[in-house]
Order: structure tokens, then sequence, then C-alpha cells
């Protein structure tokens, strides 16, 4: 199996994949590197590529006119930064920057969705791999907006 | 295993107040201060996991789980955070005034029952406090454990308690020690998002290991449900409860769950036990 489509069988988003799969994604991917501080992507630019974390952090970054710049979520080894490629309009909802040095694997989107659009199984595994990050981060934000640590004291 | 574990008739002293003076007050955030108090007569001597009930004079009496070890002195540790009339109380007495301490109340948690596994200590907000007697006898006993892990989340960098201590942990190499908050400000270089997101990550093995969380019920609730996936049977995970603790002794019934009393039988349970009360929603 090529290199890169065996770093991508490890991730928890991919693992599992038959190695067909791996090959035709492997085939839109390519290691990347950003040092730390390095804008990764912008809020509102086209959303053409995502990242899979190999090494490092990355923050998601809203900026608020009173509030200045808020950090909603980290992505660490493992996570997946970015599912806009996924749907129009293709632009990205927020900023992403290295708090770190970071090593990652980046896809083109445009090629992916070409690939699934060819390959319907592949789309499905895919949508339904991304669905579960999606949800998984759903319902983590749901947890969060109930600031449970705001409330009562446990001690 | 018992669902919970150790739990003793208290002394003499859990009906009487025992004077302590306020030795030192350390600000921990904006809303939560480590008072350290000395005995002027008589000595209470918690474990860790067990409260005692602190009284401000003239103002009432609280519920605080013990933050530090044993000195010799006799010198407790509690953390406060001040969310009412007596918390605020305490966290503004002046160094030298006077608190009364009925105690220690409710059981431990089971050390003894970890050692020779993994141990992996999940806190959330102030939840640290009760946690952190417990985790420093591990670090002090390392070679009798194995992969030592504290997960500990809060709402925002501010909000971490034992920030120098933390990194002291860190620094030591042999425990894995990781931190994320809900929240953050631009240039925070630290991870933000759930507690539960360290959890399959972190380094132990479910076929040995223990787990102690504490923090709030819904917390413990998601935590327990992400190490149950991660392999860990909910047996060999204990939780610390907090109900309204009045008496300390099983007597007013104030902190009844079900058919435990939280003073009385826990303060810390066996989380297969306790959350299917959790689940009762009249409870």
């Amino acid at each position: 199996m090529h290199a890169l489509a065996e770093l991508i069988a490890s991730s928890p988003v991919f693992a599992g994949l038959p190695p067909e799969h791996l090959e035709l994604i492997a085939g839109c991917a390519q290691n990347v590197g950003f040092d730390e501080g390095a804008v990764v992507f912008r809020e509102g630019d086209e959303a053409d590529t995502f990242y899979l974390v190999r090494r490092g952090r990355v923050a998601f970054e809203l900026h608020t006119p009173d509030r200045g710049g808020l950090v909603i979520e980290t992505a660490d080894v493992g996570d997946v930064v970015g599912w806009s490629w996924l749907f129009p309009p293709y632009r990205w909802h927020f900023d992403a920057l290295a708090v770190e040095d970071v090593r990652a694997i980046a896809f083109d989107g445009a090629c992916l969705r070409g690939k699934c659009a060819e390959d319907p199984r592949l789309g499905y595994e895919l949508m339904q791999r991304f669905a579960q990050v999606m949800i998984d981060r759903l319902q983590h934000t749901r947890f969060r907006l109930l600031d449970v640590y705001g409330g009562v004291a446990v001690s | 295993m018992a669902a919970s574990p150790s739990a003793e008739a208290p002394a003499l002293g859990a009906t009487i107040p025992l004077v302590h003076r306020l030795r030192s007050r350390t600000r921990e955030t904006a809303d939560t201060w480590t008072l350290e108090l000395d005995p002027l007569g008589e000595e209470v001597r918690p474990r860790a996991g067990q409260f005692d009930m602190l009284y401000a004079l003239g103002v009432g009496e609280v519920p605080i789980s013990t933050s530090g070890d044993h000195d010799g002195a006799g010198t407790l540790t509690h953390t406060i955070r001040a969310v009412g009339p007596v918390t605020n109380a305490l966290c503004t007495l002046d160094e030298g005034g006077v608190v009364g301490v009925r105690g220690p109340f409710g059981n431990e948690w089971p050390l003894a029952a970890a050692a020779g596994g993994d141990l992996v200590v999940v806190a959330g907000g102030i939840g640290l406090a009760p946690l952190r007697p417990a985790i420093r006898h591990a670090l002090r006993e390392r070679e009798g454990y194995g992969a030592v892990s504290v997960l500990i989340g809060a709402r925002t960098p501010g909000d971490i308690l034992y920030v120098r201590e933390i990194e002291e942990w860190r620094a030591r190499l042999d425990a894995e020690v990781d931190v994320t908050v809900d929240a953050a400000a631009s240039g925070w270089h630290g991870r933000v998002g759930l507690v539960t997101k360290l959890i399959p990550g972190a380094v132990f093995d479910p076929g040995n290991a223990i787990a102690f969380v504490c923090g709030p019920e819904i917390m413990m609730t998601f935590v327990v449900r992400a190490l149950v996936e991660r392999g860990l049977p909910a047996e060999r995970i204990w939780i610390s409860m907090e109900r309204n603790m009045r008496c300390g002794v099983g007597h007013c019934g104030h902190c009844q769950l079900g058919p435990t009393l939280i003073c009385r039988d826990g303060p810390v349970y066996r989380a297969d036990v306790m959350t299917r009360l959790m689940e009762v929603r009249e409870l």
C-alpha cells in the first residue's frame, strides 16, 4: 500500500476503509507542515482542502467585535480539520491557526468530491464518517453550551 | 468490591465544631480560594475523598472536601468556591480568623484498590479539589501504580485550579497530565474542547485500570460513558457525589439519594451503582 495510504488508514476517521478506497483517497493527499502561528485557513476563504493532524495542534477561532478572537475548539493528533469542502458554497466558517508546529495530511477537496461522484460506495463511506465527526462536534458544542462548570460548586 | 468504600462511623468531633484558625488564604481563580486552617485544640484528620463541615461563625455551615494532605501538624486544606453567603464569608475571612470544623465525614477514594494497576483521574472544574489528595498520593507512591493519567477540564484558562502544581505534575514525566477548557481567548496554546475528548487518547489499560472522577454530575455521566466506551468496566470507575449535606452523620436526611445517604455512605461511589440512581429524574 502507498505510504500515505497507510498513514491515512491509521487515523480514526479513515480506519477500516478497504485498501482500494484508501488508495483513492491517498491519490488526493499530500504531506504539509505549518509553523507555529501560521494560518491554516481563513474564514470566508474557499474551502478546497481539509487536513488530518499528524502532529501539533490547530485552533479554530472566531473573531467578534466586542470580545476579539475566541478559540472555539482545537484539533489535535488524529483529528480532522475542516468539513466545509463537502458542502456548497465551499467556504470556511472559522479561522484555523497552528498553535504549535503542525504536521498534517492535506486532502484536495475537489479531487475527493470527484472520486466520490465516480464511486458512490466511497462517497457513502466518507459521508458516514464525516457525519460522525460533525455529530461528535455538535454534541460537544451542545454540552459546552450547558456551561456545567459555571454552576454550583462541587466542593 | 463494595459499592462505597470504607465508610466509618464518625468521631466525636462530628457533632461538635472544633475551633481552627485561618493560617493562609490563597486565591486560585476569580471566585475560588484555598484555605489552610490550624487547629487550636483537637485535630480533624480527613483522608482523600472525605469532607468536613466548615462553620463560618454567625453565618452558617457548608460541606467542603479536603483538598490537601496531612502535614503532621493537623493543618487542614480546603479549596472553596464563593457561591453563597457561607462560602463568601469563608473566602473573605482575614488570616487569623476563626472557623469551626466538624468532621471528617464520608468515605475515601479507594487508593488501595487502585494500587498495582493504572490510575485514571478525571476532574471537572472545582472537582479537581477533592481529587488533589488522591493525585498527590499516587504521585508520591508512584512505584505502586502503573500508568497515571490526570485529565482536567475547566471553563476557561482562568478557571484552572492549582496551575503551578499542575505544571509540577507535568514536569515529572512519569504521569500523563492533560488539561482542556471549554472556551479561551485567542493566544491560548492549550486544548479547547470537552474533557471527554481526552479519554480515547489517555494512556491506560482498561483491563487493569481504575478511574476516579469528580465534577458536575452531568460531566461525570458523560465521562463514565466515555470510560466505559474505552473498555473500562463501570465497576472500576468511582465518582464523588454531592448533595445538600447538613448533619454529616446520616441523621437529618437532607443528602438522601434514593436508598443512600451521601454524607454517610458516600461521597465516593462505584459508578455502576450511582449512575443508575442519577438517571432517576425525581431523585
